[in-house]
């Protein structure tokens, strides 16, 4: 088997993979710096990102209402070390990023502009127009290339993490374009594998947000924690479930139902503010799962507009004019007209929420370790956790620089504490095993099942069980279900059976990794019995602090379902208390 | 909306079964809001499950899914069936090898993009004073701002036929690229680029055909920067050979 | 995983098919086409200089030959092209060189009319020169 051998390998090369590499880079140009990715780094979901990242930088703002939006935001689940050191890095992150070309918006002045954000009192999100994740990415990657230590393995699918005496030693890869099987061994990993929207039928996700990352670490022992926390954006187009930024409504645009009423006000985050002038963190300014939870009770009540795709809102910019869509907002305009037929300057936008992202994902502490020695993730694929129980717009892109830089330096940190190579024979033999497995699911014959059979189900079962709102009965049908389609993924068999671009076996295993993560969705979901942030359970309506103000871990199993444990949150400052987005009427 | 049945010819290689690409047929029930690629997950999904591509954003950001639609190169995410009333003939993007079906090897892209150094070269002495925010007005930044919207899709390449023809062109996109660091009030590179933009294989084999700007699906203009480097370069000959006192 | 690697890109062969792709393709060759006659002009301005320093009898003989039906059909082919070539050229010139204004781009418009503008202002005077008025 081909073998690479690197100082750091790092799985991913979206933003917090390519942060991760520059810093490794950058702190010694003799570390050989593997960069392994089963997409092009440009291709990276990151590029999807609209409405900007949040850092203190204006002098009307602080940390501390940094810190306070984020863990009342988390409703309290965040863990409080973890945001301090956030929110501290956050503005040398975004400065570092200019620094190296970002093509941030501007004030007249040449500083750098700011956009209010839900959940957010001050504005604090930085923004490049409407593509700020685009920006972000690409500055990072083009700025990769003048590093000859990083060296990349573009279209190289992970399958399997090496591991000796209890510590990480490498992994094997897929090299797409051959189908053949690489070993890369490594003495530290980084794991930057993105989220897994796509457990889910209706979602803002790329179609590679499939949860690989987690599912990697997940298999080698490494929790997942705090899965049941999906994040529902609240303005997807119904049609595709096109992302259209909260920015959108942080530069005015407003939510309505069929009456025209803005019913925010009527959930909480009330009373109404005047037309074109927003106002932070109340109504449209209120946080996303407040929003989209206020959008599943209005369609309980019968007051949202039918479309052949389902219930929609009108989220209506009308007011803010052509020349400010234009320039702040000229993505959403192109996405409204292209896939809806709706052009914003002349009429509200119908949508309606969809899975955004993934609060949970591997654990790792406010250093990026996970408890496997070696192991680092970060970005969507980890929990910090500073996003808790729901994630404030425009946290995460500052997050997975702020977190990918830190993995980089506690990788390195790890080499310097002199941590050994692993032997060959452990290597060799764990490879092996690993291309075995792969063999036989590539040449397995008489199987009964299809991948798209089976994603189909999962995706069903998702969207039925543990969306918005959800319940003891739906979450344990959903466990059943998903512990059967886990079963029966054993017997599918592939239709393509040759090595190059095998896209047949690249879904299989994606599919595998979906599986793996939505399990862990569902049972620590079903485990939760309380509600708080983006977990809610129609038979436990309240937050439970006495009982759930700790972490849920699910531990894998590869013959049954996860084992569910807790770990504390972390409190420092802030007792948990009422979150308020009644614009201070409360 | 409705539905219709759509007729697809895909282009099909397997370079483990097939000597040479063929073109395969598929007639398959689309819904009348579809674009080119919902249809092929129809297909890979329900049909034909060893049809290979690339895609994933689904909204024209992560330029994964150029390819030739009836001849034009587009990306499967925009090109809409309601543009396309009869037959719709699905190709791997031209000018590029084909790895498998809509497949193509884009090596010589990414290799080329590296060559221009497309990251901020500070200037001399200015950059280094501080490590604070640099400024940049918006006018500053709307000078550049256009070439920074490529998405590295590659659709220029395959309708430029000078790429097609001289293998060796750096190409539009990595020229596009190149520029918008040489016109970034914060970079102090371009002459560095110049080795690459200004080269017989840079801005220099570009005829001004001008396919490049009307397929970009991000309005990026990519004619506009290899013309206004053409200019920059002349000005830096003429300087250079005639004007030796310009020089410093 | 099969042992061999199965890699073999195809790489498709380059044919002139490609002018006749798309309109654009042959618009851009008519463009460059164009370029022959002007160049053949250019040419036959090289011979009339000759002629006119070979004496009056030779420049009467090469005046003469310029009233031939072809010679005339051929400059008037020239001419189109010529003006055809301009009009593509003055039409590409905002892409070349852009006038930022504050924040604003001037639009394409009025860089290529300035363009078309200095043309016609530029015609004229060597017409008025050449006394055709």
């Amino acid at each position: 088997m081909e073998t690479t051998r690197a100082d750091v390998a790092i799985i991913g090369a979206g933003g917090a993979g390519l942060r991760a590499a520059i810093a490794l880079a950058q702190a010694d140009p003799k570390l050989k710096i593997a960069l392994v990715s089963k997409v092009y780094p440009m291709r990276s979901h990151t590029c999807a990102a609209e409405g900007g990242a949040a850092g203190v930088i204006k002098a009307d703002d602080s940390l501390e209402h940094h810190f306070d939006d984020t863990v009342g935001g988390g409703d309290w689940l965040s863990d409080q070390d973890a945001v301090d050191y956030f929110i501290g890095e956050a503005p040398k992150e975004l400065i570092q990023l200019e620094r190296w070309g970002c093509p941030w918006s501007r004030e007249a002045n040449g500083s750098v502009a700011v956009r209010p954000f839900g959940g957010m009192k001050k504005q604090r999100t930085w923004f490049a127009a409407d593509k700020s994740g685009f920006h972000i990415l690409h500055t990072l990657f083009q700025t990769s290339l003048q590093f000859p230590s990083i060296e990349r393995f573009d279209e190289f699918y992970a399958t399997e993490l090496l591991r000796e005496d209890g510590r990480v030693a490498g992994f094997t890869a897929i090299e797409m374009r051959s189908g053949q099987m690489r070993r890369f061994d490594a003495r530290a990993v980084i794991i930057c594998g993105g989220g897994a929207g796509r457990i889910f039928p209706f979602t803002t996700n790329g179609a590679i947000k499939t949860g690989d990352g987690m599912a990697l670490a997940y298999r080698a022992g490494v929790p997942l924690k705090d899965m049941e926390f999906v994040q529902y954006h609240p303005t997807g187009l119904p049609s595709t479930g096109t992302l259209l930024t909260e920015a959108c409504r942080g530069e005015g645009g407003v939510l309505v139902n069929r009456h025209g009423r803005r019913f925010l006000q009527d959930y909480g985050m009330g009373p109404e503010t005047p037309l074109g002038r927003p106002v932070l963190k109340t109504m449209e300014l209120g946080p996303r799962d407040r929003v989209s939870q206020a959008f599943w009770q209005e369609q309980q009540k019968g007051n949202m507009i039918p479309t052949q795709w389902g219930d929609a809102m009108l989220l209506d910019m009308r007011h803010l004019g052509e020349a400010k869509i234009n320039e702040r907002l000229p993505l959403v305009r192109d996405m409204s007209i292209s896939y809806m037929g709706v052009d914003p300057v002349t009429d509200p936008v119908p949508v309606r929420p969809v899975v955004h992202y993934m609060m949970g994902g591997i654990h790792t502490d406010l250093k990026a370790a996970t408890p496997l020695p070696g192991l680092f993730a970060a970005g969507e694929c980890a929990c910090v956790s500073i996003n808790g129980a729901n994630r404030l717009g425009s946290n995460s892109l500052t997050e997975l620089l702020v977190f990918g830089r830190r993995a980089a330096l506690s990788a390195m940190e790890y080499l310097q504490s002199g941590a050994r190579a692993a032997s060959e024979s452990a290597l060799a033999t764990g490879a092996d095993a690993a291309r075995g497995r792969l063999r036989e699911l590539l040449q397995r014959t008489g199987g009964k099942e299809t991948v798209a059979g089976l994603r189909r189900e999962m995706m069903h079962t998702m969207e039925a069980n543990a969306g918005i709102y959800r319940t003891h009965e739906g979450l344990a049908e959903a466990c059943v279900k998903l512990a059967d389609l886990r079963r029966r993924y054993r017997a599918i068999e592939l239709h393509d059976k040759t090595n190059v671009y095998n896209t047949d076996l690249l879904q299989a295993l994606e599919l595998g990794s979906m599986l793996d993560c939505a399990e862990a969705v569902a049972q620590c979901a079903l485990a939760r019995k309380e509600s708080r942030g983006a977990h809610q359970r129609l038979d436990f309506a309240a937050r439970d602090d006495r009982n759930f103000l700790r972490h849920s871990l699910a531990v894998f199993d590869p013959g049954a379902s996860p084992r569910i444990e807790y770990l504390d949150v972390v409190i420092t400052k802030s007792q948990p208390g009422v979150r308020d987005y009644s614009g201070g009427h409360e | 909306m409705g539905e219709r049945t759509v007729e697809f010819e895909v282009l099909r290689y397997n370079p483990e079964k097939d000597a040479a690409p063929h073109f395969q047929r598929y007639s398959v029930k689309c819904r009348e809001e579809w674009v080119v690629l919902d249809a092929l997950n129809h297909i890979k999904e329900s049909v034909d499950p060893t049809l290979s591509y690339r895609w994933s954003c689904h909204m024209a950001v992560c330029g994964s899914c150029g390819m030739m639609v009836n001849g034009e190169p587009k990306l499967a995410c925009k090109s809409f069936l309601r543009d396309y009333p009869g037959l719709i003939r699905v190709e791997p993007l031209r000018h590029f090898p084909v790895e498998r079906d809509l497949v193509t090897v884009i090596d010589d892209f990414v290799a080329k993009l590296a060559r221009v150094k497309p990251f901020l070269i500070p200037q001399p002495g200015a950059a280094q004073a501080g490590t604070g925010e640099y400024a940049q007005t918006p006018a500053q930044l709307k000078r550049y701002k256009q070439f920074t919207l490529c998405i590295n899709c590659m659709l220029c390449y395959a309708a430029c036929p000078e790429y097609g023809l001289i293998p060796e062109y750096i190409g539009p996109a990595v020229i596009a690229l190149g520029h918008r660091w040489n016109e970034d009030s914060r970079d102090g590179g371009r002459a560095q680029r110049q080795e690459e933009l200004a080269a017989t294989n840079g801005v220099w084999d570009c005829s001004f055909v001008g396919a490049c700007s009307e397929v970009c699906p991000e309005h990026v203009d990519p004619a506009a920067a290899i013309q206004q480097v053409k200019i920059k370069s002349t000005i830096d000959w003429y300087t250079e050979h005639l004007m030796p006192w310009l020089n410093k | 995983m099969a042992e061999q690697v199965g890699r073999r890109p195809h790489v498709r062969p380059i044919t002139s098919e490609w002018i006749f792709r798309h309109p654009r393709y042959l618009r851009y060759m008519v463009r460059e086409f164009s370029c022959l006659f002007i160049g053949a002009w250019t040419l036959m301005l090289v011979c009339a200089l000759g002629r006119l320093s070979e004496g009056p009898e030779a420049w009467g003989r090469f005046l003469e030959g310029l009233k031939s039906p072809w010679v005339v059909a051929f400059h008037v082919l020239a001419l189109a092209f010529a003006a055809y070539h301009s009009f593509t050229w003055f039409q590409l010139t905002p892409k070349a060189l852009p006038v930022q204004v504050g924040e604003k781009f001037l639009p394409d418009d009025v860089i290529a009319g300035a363009h078309f503008g200095a043309w016609a202002v530029l015609s004229l005077a060597i017409l008025f020169f050449a006394g055709a008025f």
